[in-house]
């Protein structure tokens, strides 16, 4: 479903601090459809830029990704939202629409899709109400905790019931009751049929979940295991 | 499809009514750049109204001798109607008839009467009256045909309503304003669609972020575009109703005053008579820009 090939990224140097940076370095991979991957490492060992060219928003320098066979080098703009509309992503710095309230950033998200009034309508408040935030439907995102924008965000990316889920630290504001809530969603999202990746540096998640681990160090995967621990 | 533009059309609307300020500001500088244009509208009218006035009075009328004969004045009508088929009129006034046309407008006036019974014979001289179309080169073909060797020994004396030379200023003045008013005029205009691009520019800026989330997410370039196009054409569309009102009132209480400067001409009137023009360009000029401009903008950042 997706996969990686041989996959460089290297971010040009800044005028201030010297050499170019190799974020990725010959990454190859490759997740089949309905699995649950944690993809772990240390802050800075580029598992938001992976997050971000699985979504076409980076091209790789060297090496190509595909989504569906489709490689997103040569997918066009069209193609390309058509990807992320049918991707549920969580994004670590939550990208949140801050000039929307919560209901409609959720809501938003549906009407992208297409979706019917009466649907929206049911589906939102739903949604808002699974993930606790069923009493801030008319505020806006500024006017939320951290937390609250997290699960928000995890919100959205749920909403549509999509087949891909790609979770970046969503985890990463959350106490931990509230950090079980979620991982336990995203399985009971994937029992149910959906590809599920993982991003996190959460070590006891990733070990009690008993799940694929690739992991990730200095931009290179040095080990990928079936049942993995987080080792680093 | 009808979903999507009423969702689109929702969108706007409530990003309208949650920036209220930066909607304002767009909108007034709308109205400054529609009322310019509206002025532009209504200085050509008045100049059009000038230039008719001084042609109108331009008017050319050729003395003849006393001995010239109807044949040699009818000669010269003809060669100026050959020469300039386009003009007003060329009437040949006899003797007699001059005399007549003199008596009739004098005839309460005794003293003139007896003055022209003193003199026993007919005094008029037979004349040409010219009206030229009030174009200058029309003038000097006229008075060029006037001087020729041919026709100059007939001729007595030719009078001008307004001397050439006032004409000819009066002409250039008028061109000159006109052309003047029409730069200064587009200039104003260009400089007032660029300060309303930059108020919509700013507005968009705000939603920069917001854009480039939009596109992550997987919308449309038109499901994000169109809230702001038509964010664009309601400014353009409320600006222009403004305009309109200022436009019709303006023309109507301002009425008096300019027709006590300039007789015979009533903005009101120009305001009724053209109304379906002005409505076409304050409302194209509005949504135009205003549309035009979101659109541009909004381009910049759906490179996501
Ligand atoms: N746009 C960028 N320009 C330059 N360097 C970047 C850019 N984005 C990320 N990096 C660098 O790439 C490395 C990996 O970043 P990231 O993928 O966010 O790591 P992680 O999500 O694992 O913490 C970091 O060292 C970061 O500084
Ligand atoms: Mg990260």
């Amino acid at each position: 479903m997706i996969k990686f090939e041989k996959v460089t990224k290297i971010y040009p140097a800044h005028f201030s601090n010297g050499s170019p940076t190799a974020v990725l370095q010959d990454v190859s991979f490759e997740i089949k459809e309905g699995e649950f991957v944690s993809i772990v490492g240390k802050s800075g060992a580029g598992k938001t830029t992976l997050t971000r060219m699985i979504l076409g928003l980076e091209d790789p320098t060297h090496g190509d990704v595909f989504f569906k066979n489709k490689n997103l080098r040569t997918a066009d703009s069209f193609e390309i939202q058509n990807i992320r509309r049918s991707i549920g992503c969580i994004y670590q710095d939550y990208k949140l629409l801050p000039a929307k309230t919560v209901y409609e950033n959720v809501a938003y998200i549906m009407e992208v899709e297409g979706k019917g009034y009466g649907k929206i309508e049911k589906e939102v408040p739903r949604v808002l109400e699974l993930i606790g935030l069923e009493d801030k439907m008319e505020n806006f995102p500024k006017e939320l905790s951290g937390g609250e924008q997290q699960r928000l965000a995890i919100a959205r990316a749920l909403v549509n019931n999509p087949k891909v889920i790609i979770a970046d630290e969503p985890t990463g504001n959350l106490d931990p009751y509230n950090s079980y809530e979620v991982i336990y969603m995203l399985e009971k999202i994937n029992k149910a049929g959906a590809t599920v990746i993982l991003l996190t540096h959460d070590r006891e998640i990733v070990n009690k979940l008993g799940k694929r681990v690739v992991t990730l160090v200095g931009g290179r995967i040095i080990r990928d295991e079936a049942e993995g621990k987080f080792m680093l | 499809m009808v979903t999507n533009f009423s969702r689109i059309f929702k969108f706007a609307v409530n990003d309208f009514s949650r920036n209220k300020g930066i909607s304002l500001a767009a909108i007034f500088v709308l109205v400054v750049t529609i009322m310019l244009v509206t002025w532009l509208f209504f200085f050509h009218g008045i100049s059009k109204f000038l230039i008719s006035q001084v042609q109108d009075r331009i008017d050319i009328t050729a003395y003849f001798k006393d001995d010239a004969q109807e044949q040699d004045i009818l000669g010269v009508k003809e060669e100026i109607l050959k020469l300039s088929p386009d003009i007003k009129a060329v009437e040949y006034v006899s003797k007699e008839r001059a005399m007549l046309a003199f008596n009739e407008k004098h005839k309460d006036n005794a003293v003139l009467a007896k003055a022209l019974e003193e003199v026993g014979t007919n005094p008029f001289l037979p004349s040409l009256n010219i009206t030229t179309n009030g174009d200058p080169v029309q003038f000097a073909e006229v008075s060029n045909v006037l001087q020729t060797a041919n026709f100059s020994k007939f001729i007595d004396k030719v009078d001008f309503s307004q001397k050439k030379d006032t004409i000819e200023k009066v002409f250039s003045i008028t061109s000159n304003i006109n052309t003047f008013g029409l730069i200064l005029g587009i200039i104003l205009v260009i400089l007032a669609i660029l300060v309303v691009f930059n108020t919509i520019k700013l507005a968009v800026d705000s939603s920069k972020d917001e854009i480039s989330t939009m596109r992550i997410v997987g919308a449309t370039d038109w499901f994000i575009r169109g809230p702001f196009i038509i964010q664009g054409a309601i400014y353009g569309f409320i600006a222009f109703v403004i305009c309109f009102l200022i436009s019709a009132v303006s023309a109507y209480f301002l009425s008096p005053k300019i027709s006590a400067v300039l007789p015979g001409f009533n903005t009101f009137d120009y305001f009724l008579s053209n109304i379906w023009i002005l409505v076409l360009i304050q409302l194209a000029f509005g949504a135009g820009v205003g549309i035009i401009s979101s659109f541009i903008v909004v381009r910049k950042y759906l490179d996501v």
